[in-house]
């Protein structure tokens, strides 16, 4: 098959990765299948009619087959949740860096001095526990298993009696940046930003082979710049280049086989450098909602500035060789023109760096990403900020002002990122390691929204809906569900999620918007399937089952149910109250006692928000 | 049924009352009031509720509202037109039950968008915004449910059969977001408690009892009201569990001679549901028929969906007008665009946004009328494709049609979560509807 040409160059990249080695299979099977379709539309017309309705089904029977095959092969060597130990983390230092520490200082006392300066008294630390459930929601989409509480929570203290509870939370989030699982879900964060969550079209675009992708990224700790700029200028098939689905991510129907410029140009102004330019395609910006001045010019947004910036894509071309540069010209009628202009490439702010030689998309990711340009790194610091809170440290998360103000912390870590190598792990140890994520979500003193502004509290946010699902998952099972589990009872639990998520109201791109409860997601958590088939104390798997079964006593087995669903022990009152709901009782009554506790902490605000 | 007590007022009492104390006194409510009777059709309330029926797909105007049988073969597909109810107002032949109710409703046979991509054209329909990656806007039911107020025990917004991009709440948030329910041959989902009842009391006492106030202790002050909202959804969730308006889903206690009227389909079953739904006070309900993507075959493809949508439609609004709910209930159908006039290689017709039909009708609009006209034999390489649509409308100006026909302010601005902006609706009402 390989013979007449298309796909038969040895393979140079098998030796070093399973991954890279799958792209490589994949890229052959791909160029195949175009190889043996180009053959046979080439020799149609040869064919008698009798022949030709015979081989019209051979393509498409030829294409389902190498489908089948990618998709097993998809599956089996690049589900990512296969590879990337849990174990790494146990070899790393317990303590974060000296450079680190400083910079958590400067970024402290940033805070510290705001709060000063509002007259603002301030939460107090909380508990070991409570941040690292903030920690795994964050990284990880999920609340911490009983059995991680017992690895990495105070009870570790006992063992290791010299252990700070810092330490405890710092070795805890090393773990959990170590883990597969925080790839897998951090990636799944980005790509929303990167290419939406729309499945895009068919032919060109491959969403879920973009998210593998990504996910590999981040578990390599790859640089951010240099990701972004594969993301913004590779050259490629969708399949075994998954960078270029974010340009094949905006090919319509209408767009003619060519990506739609204007929707990248957007994308490409909130993703990468806050601004949402998208206004501008339309008209001047005459609200002076977007502001492009710089270095203490000031100057107005015009319509002018969005389609230069637009123009950059204008030679990605699609092909059956994927995406490539051509030499096409972008030209658009301006507001108030008759005729189209010709419109060259420029870019809206800090003209004055240096583009390379090359393709234009190749300048635009140079520019994007050069260390002077702050506007990225802040980007990015927001949007990290934002995963790790539930919450932007600029609101909207996309729709940072060029020139400030900027609240505290945001410069100094803009500037620690684009210090050190755009190091994305480094930046959430950084934030996980602030006064402002490990502080109280509630205090003594009267608290408001004003506290909760100002970061002075840990601000309550809404759990996104696949942390919710995610929660509830876990909460089942004592174990972690990790790469270790079976692959079966991970994929279910993936297929699980994905149809609750659904139901529940995927929040789409907008993750990070303040969104009410909905008599939707009540009726589902009290009442649906996912978290009755989770609860249920005739499962034996399940976590009310097994609690059932190992606690030594009543109040040991509320306080394990207390840790599996809500990552905290019960109050005097909450164990005074449950003690008297299971005091003598029979056995065959204490498990659905049991499954009715873990329902009711289900389904409280406290375990569908962040605190 | 709720009380609504803004139709016990109307805007010459308001007025009165207004003058007798200076005006000053004048809330919000009264405002909207005043202006909800003024944005109305003279003479007529404005309307209560809509009933979206949407074409999932994009159905073909040639094949349904807009037949072209004057046209050579390749433009036409043979479809033949047949007289209906309202003179001079001819549609396909395929939908026959239609022909003899088409007295309630007007096609728009001229309305034009910019959007031939599905999820894009389905945003822009449902919406009347075209997609902004900055903002989600809202559909009709949400801005319904937003502007205006009832005290219902079972959702205001209700989506049906449907699977992908049902009506949203927008930037208005997700509380306006349809519910989502499929066939109602199917129960409701999870509105039964997975417990006998004295459990799930239980379940619920300890919750609220304990557990919400041990999580509540320290924080905000009314942190329910002000922000979670977490407990009075859930109370909302719990009454509409125990609620007799939950009937109004079912179809169990309909004769199985009217189901057989509306079609043993989903589609059919879902539209006589509609009809007990709007009884009760539900604002807006959407149902959804899918499978009009015709790029091959379009014209057996059209009538098999055709067949579906001429029962079930037809009787929906025969039960509309024989209730009397038909004046107070606005009917709108349509897809996320048209087709294109010609046939392709395949005998199939493509996305088409350059003049399509959307047909409208009852809560004040006119029956019986027809506004602009597509050309039988456009042609295909030409530059600007909606040149010779006659009276072009766009997908806005049919939001604000019906936004008009609820009196509902489509000028006024509402606020987006950042503080932008944003009008109701940016286009002008359709004046011949009316």
């Amino acid at each position: 098959m390989y013979k007449n040409g298309v796909g038969c160059l040895p393979c140079r990249f098998c030796k070093y990765s399973k991954e890279l080695m799958t792209d490589c299979l994949e890229k052959q099977i791909y160029n195949a299948i175009i190889h043996y379709t180009i053959n046979l539309v080439g020799n149609w017309h040869k064919l008698t009619y009798k022949e030709t309705v015979k081989m019209k089904w051979r393509p498409i029977i030829s294409v389902l087959i190498c489908l089948v095959v990618l998709g097993g092969i998809s599956s089996s060597l690049l589900s990512t949740s296969q590879i990337g130990s849990s174990s790494a983390w146990r070899k790393r230092p317990l303590h974060p860096a000296a450079d680190i520490l400083k910079v958590v200082a400067a970024v402290n006392r940033e805070f510290s001095d705001s709060w000063k300066n509002a007259d603002l008294e301030t939460a107090t630390p909380a508990s070991v526990l409570a941040v690292m459930r903030r920690a795994s929601l964050a990284l990880h989409g999920t609340v911490p298993s009983l059995e991680e509480i017992r690895e990495f929570g105070p009870a570790a203290q006992m063992v290791e009696t010299t252990v700070s509870e810092n330490d405890l939370l710092d070795r805890y989030v090393q773990y959990l940046l170590a883990d597969r699982r925080y790839a897998d879900y951090v990636s799944e964060r980005f790509a929303r930003v990167f290419v939406g969550v729309d499945t895009g079209p068919f032919l060109v675009y491959r969403r879920r082979r973009f998210q593998l992708w990504l996910s590999d990224q981040l578990f390599i700790n790859r640089r951010y710049d240099s990701l972004c700029r594969d993301l913004i200028s590779s050259t490629g098939v969708w399949v075994s280049d998954p960078a270029v689905n974010f340009v094949t991510a905006t090919i319509t129907d209408d767009s003619q086989g060519r990506p739609d410029l204007p929707k990248l140009a957007g994308r490409t102004s909130r993703a990468f450098l806050g601004m949402r330019l998208d206004c501008l395609q339309c008209h001047d910006d005459a609200l002076g909602t977007i502001d492009l001045s710089f270095d203490g010019m000031p100057r107005e947004a015009l319509q002018t500035d969005f389609h230069q910036f637009a123009a950059f894509y204008s030679q990605a071309s699609i092909s059956l060789g994927g995406v490539q540069d051509d030499f096409r010209h972008y030209s658009y009628t301006y507001l108030g023109d008759e005729e189209d202009s010709l419109i060259s490439p420029k870019v809206p702010f800090q003209s004055d760096l240096t583009l390379p030689a090359g393709s234009r998309r190749g300048q635009l990711a140079t520019w994007i990403t050069a260390r002077q340009n702050r506007a990225f790194s802040r980007t990015a610091v927001n949007r990290v900020w934002a995963i790790i809170f539930g919450k932007p440290l600029v609101y909207p998360v996309d729709d940072i002002p060029l020139m400030g103000p900027f609240p505290p912390g945001l410069e100094l870590l803009a500037t620690d990122f684009s210090d050190h190598d755009y190091d994305l792990k480094r930046l959430i140890q950084i934030i996980t390691r602030l006064d402002v994520f490990r502080i109280s979500s509630r205090a003594t003193f009267d608290v408001t929204s004003q506290h909760e502004h100002a970061w002075a509290v840990f601000p309550l946010v809404r759990l996104r809906p696949e942390q919710v699902a995610g929660g509830i998952g876990q909460t089942a099972r004592v174990r972690t569900i990790n790469a270790d589990v079976s692959y079966s009872v991970r994929q279910q639990q993936q297929q699980d999620i994905l149809s609750f998520v659904k139901r529940y109201g995927d929040t789409g791109e907008d993750e990070f918007e303040d969104r009410g409860g909905t008599i939707t997601q009540r009726l589902l958590m009290m009442n649906g399937n996912f978290v009755k088939d989770r609860t249920r104390s005739s499962e034996d798997l399940n976590t009310a089952a097994r609690i059932a079964t190992i606690a030594e006593d009543d109040e040991d087995a509320i306080e394990m149910t207390y840790l599996c669903v809500l990552t905290r022990l019960p109050s005097e009152t909450e164990l005074h109250h449950f003690l008297l709901a299971l005091k003598d009782v029979s056995p065959d009554q204490r498990e659905p006692i049991l499954e009715d506790l873990f329902w009711t902490l289900i389904n409280s605000t406290e375990f569908s928000w962040n605190h | 049924m709720a009380c609504q007590s803004q139709h016990h007022w109307n805007r010459r009492t308001l007025l009165t009352a207004a003058a007798a104390t200076s005006m000053s006194w004048l809330t919000p409510l009264a405002t909207k009031l005043v202006r909800a009777q003024e944005l109305a059709p003279d003479s007529q309330a404005p309307a209560k509720s809509v009933i979206l029926l949407w074409m999932q797909g994009g159905p073909s105007q040639r094949d349904t509202f807009d037949p072209q049988p004057q046209a050579s073969e390749k433009y036409s597909g043979g479809v033949k037109s047949i007289a209906t109810s309202a003179k001079d107002v001819r549609i396909a032949e395929t939908l026959p039950l239609m022909a003899q109710q088409m007295h309630h409703l007007s096609l728009v046979r001229s309305v034009v968008s910019r959007e031939g991509d599905h999820a894009r054209g389905v945003y822009n329909v449902k919406t009347g915004f075209r997609p902004d990656p900055t903002l989600v806007h809202p559909s009709i039911g949400a801005v319904m449910c937003h502007q205006l107020t009832d005290d219902l025990e079972i959702p205001r917004h209700i989506s049906m059969l449907t699977t992908n991009n049902p009506a949203r709440g927008g930037y208005l948030g997700d509380s306006f977001d349809a519910f989502q329910v499929g066939d109602p041959q199917q129960r409701v989902p999870d509105v039964i408690a997975r417990v006998d009842v004295d459990r799930d009391e239980k379940r619920r006492a300890d919750l609220f009892g304990v557990v919400e106030q041990e999580f509540a202790r320290g924080r905000l002050r009314n942190l329910d009201e002000k922000k979670t909202l977490h407990q009075l959804s859930m109370k909302r969730a719990v009454r509409m569990m125990a609620s007799s308006q939950l009937k109004a889903f079912s179809l169990m206690d309909v004769s199985q001679t009217k189901k057989d009227r509306f079609g043993d389909t989903s589609f059919g079953r879902a539209c006589l549901a509609a009809t007990q739904l709007i009884q009760v006070g539900v604002r807006c309900v959407e149902i959804t028929l899918g499978g009009w993507d015709s790029h091959i075959n379009n014209t057996s493809t059209q009538a098999s969906r055709s067949k579906i949508m001429d029962a079930a439609m037809s009787s929906m609004l025969a039960e509309l007008s024989e209730t009397g709910l038909l004046e107070s209930t606005i009917v709108v159908w349509g897809g996320e665009f048209g087709r294109t006039p010609w046939l392709n290689s395949t005998s199939g017709r493509d996305h088409w946004p350059h003049g399509f039909t959307i047909a409208l009708g009852g809560g004040g609009i006119q029956g019986g009328r027809v506004v602009g006209e597509t050309n039988p034999e456009p042609k295909e390489d030409m530059q600007d494709r909606t040149a010779d649509v006659v009276d072009a409308h766009e997908v806005e100006d049919i939001h604000a049609t019906v936004f008009k026909a609820l009196g509902i302010d489509y000028e006024q601005e509402m606020m987006t979560p950042v503080g932008r902006p944003m009008v109701v609706a940016q286009g002008n009402a359709i004046q011949e509807l009316f």
